[in-house]
Parts: C-alpha cells; sequence; structure tokens
C-alpha cells in the first residue's frame, strides 16, 4: 500500500495540478491500467482546482492499494451549503477571476461523479468540505 | 494531419516540443473552458485554446492532450514552456483567431472531435 500527502492552498492557481501530477507519475510507475490513470487525475484535478477556487487550503490524501485508488481531499473553506445543488451541471459560484483561467463552467463535480466509482461529498457550511473518491481496478 | 501541416496551414511558429512535428493527429477541439476539455474523452487530439495560462498546460496533462495550438497572437511565458517541455508537449502559437483557426483546419480535412 502506497500513501501520498500533499498540502494545497486556496487561490495558489500556480501550484494547482501539482497534486494530480504528482499521482500520475507514482501510477504510470505502479503500472496501473491508463484508462484509470486518466479517470483518476482527471477527476482529482477537478478536485484541487475546486479547493484553489473555492477553499482557503486543504490536504490531499491518496492511498493506492491493490485493487483501488482512494482520493480523499479536506479543505477549510466556505463549505457547500446545498451539495445536491452544488452537483448540478452548470451550477457555479466561481469568481470572474476564475473564470478567466477557463473554469466556473459548473462541470467539475459531476465530471468527477463520472470519472470515478464513488464520490462522496461531505459539507459543513462554514468550516470546509471533505471530498472522497474511489477508483477501482 | 501532421502537425507539420498544421503550423504552415496556421502561419504558427513552434514554441516548444518541435520533435513531435511529424507527429500524425486525427481531430481537434477548439475551446477556452477548460472545465469542457477536462470532460472530453479523447486520444490522440489537437487542443486550439485561445488561453496562454499554466492551466491549459496542466489540463492537457491529466487529460493526455500532448498538442496545443495556442490562437490569437497569445504568448506563453517561460515557465509555462519549461512545464511543457517536461511534459513531453508541442505548443505552437498562431496569429489567426480561433474561429480562423479551427475554420482552415475543417476545410482541410482535420476532424472534429464531435
Ligand atoms: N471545495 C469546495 N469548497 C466550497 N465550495 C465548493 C467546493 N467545491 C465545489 N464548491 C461549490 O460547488 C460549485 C460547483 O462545483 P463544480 O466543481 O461543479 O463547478 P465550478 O468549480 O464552479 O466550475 P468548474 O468545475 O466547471 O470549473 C462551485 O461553484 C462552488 O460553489
Ligand atoms: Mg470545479
Amino acid at each position: 500500500m502506497i500513501e501520498l500527502r500533499f498540502i494545497l492552498e486556496g487561490g495558489d492557481f500556480d501550484r494547482a495540478g501539482t497534486a494530480s501530477s504528482e499521482t500520475k507519475k507514482i501510477l504510470k510507475q505502479l503500472n496501473i491500467d491508463p484508462r484509470v490513470i486518466k479517470h483518476t487525475v482527471v477527476a482529482l484535478y477537478e478536485a484541487e482546482v475546486n479547493i484553489a477556487a473555492h477553499a482557503y487550503r486543504g490536504e490531499v490524501t491518496i492511498t493506492v492499494s491493490d485493487h483501488q485508488i482512494v482520493a480523499v481531499l479536506k479543505d477549510e473553506g466556505p463549505g457547500i451549503a446545498d451539495i445536491k445543488r452544488a452537483m448540478l451541471e452548470g451550477f457555479s459560484t466561481a469568481s470572474p477571476k476564475v473564470r478567466e483561467m477557463g473554469f466556473g463552467a459548473g462541470m467539475g463535480l459531476p465530471n468527477m461523479k463520472k470519472n470515478a466509482d464513488v464520490l462522496e461529498v461531505e459539507s459543513t457550511p462554514g468550516s470546509g468540505t471533505t471530498v472522497k473518491m474511489i477508483f477501482d481496478f | 494531419m501532421k502537425i507539420e501541416k498544421i503550423i504552415q496551414l496556421l502561419d504558427a511558429k513552434i514554441v516548444c516540443g518541435s520533435h513531435r512535428i511529424s507527429d500524425d493527429i486525427s481531430n481537434a477541439f477548439s475551446s477556452d473552458l477548460m472545465s469542457d476539455v477536462l470532460t472530453l474523452d479523447a486520444e490522440n487530439m489537437l487542443l486550439i485554446t485561445g488561453l496562454a495560462n499554466v492551466q491549459i498546460i496542466r489540463t492537457a496533462e491529466v487529460a493526455e492532450i500532448h498538442h496545443l495550438v495556442i490562437v490569437r497572437n497569445k504568448k506563453v511565458s517561460e515557465d509555462i514552456v519549461e512545464l511543457a517541455n517536461e511534459l513531453n508537449m508541442i505548443l505552437i502559437e498562431s496569429p489567426y483567431s480561433m474561429f480562423k483557426a479551427s475554420g482552415i483546419l475543417y476545410a482541410n480535412g482535420l476532424n472534429p472531435l464531435y
């Protein structure tokens, strides 16, 4: 079993994606099916960008075992008041700055759901959000 | 379509990754919205974009895209070039608008992704 850990800062768009990038390298070294790698890193990148765009700081933990990859992204931030609504395609509260960078279409959470075998979102408004994703192989 | 033909058709110049000049591309997608690019399921795809930020490289990395055209005469910075190089991508810059660049490639037989 392998465990990877990354710290993320809200608003840091230059570094958003480095956890996905590092994870991709390790998964490649482990010879995991390229399709599983792609699903994992796309969903992980969406979740990383969400922390950069919507939260203050966060911690990513990736665990790779024999038959699955588990990614947990725990952030301190404003949280999500209505998770059902946030999961809808097109729902976004992204700032104009985030939109200028090519994000904020309200596609991230639906895309994470599409790419992961399991997606769980837990949130306490005013405190933070935890996203857990499982990828089976 | 070979990258070298794309360069010629778009009056473009290579920023990095010239070893990929003879790669053969089967289809293309034009977008300034990385949210959309991340939902695509494609391999060996050309991404045409009017953005020139680090997010296009990160998006391409996770989406397994290795060929990017940056239109509207936008210039990428040194650190972006360095990252693209590290990730084994070819970046080309064209002075044409996204509409013009896409139209020319389409008219010359490059397939849309959908
Ligand atoms: N970690 C988070 N903390 C607080 N709010 C979040 C977080 N993740 C998502 N949200 C909320 O859920 C909404 C929808 O998220 P989603 O990722 O689907 O879209 P987006 O980030 O707005 O745009 P896109 O992902 O297309 O760039 C966000 O606009 C935001 O309001
Ligand atoms: Mg998002």
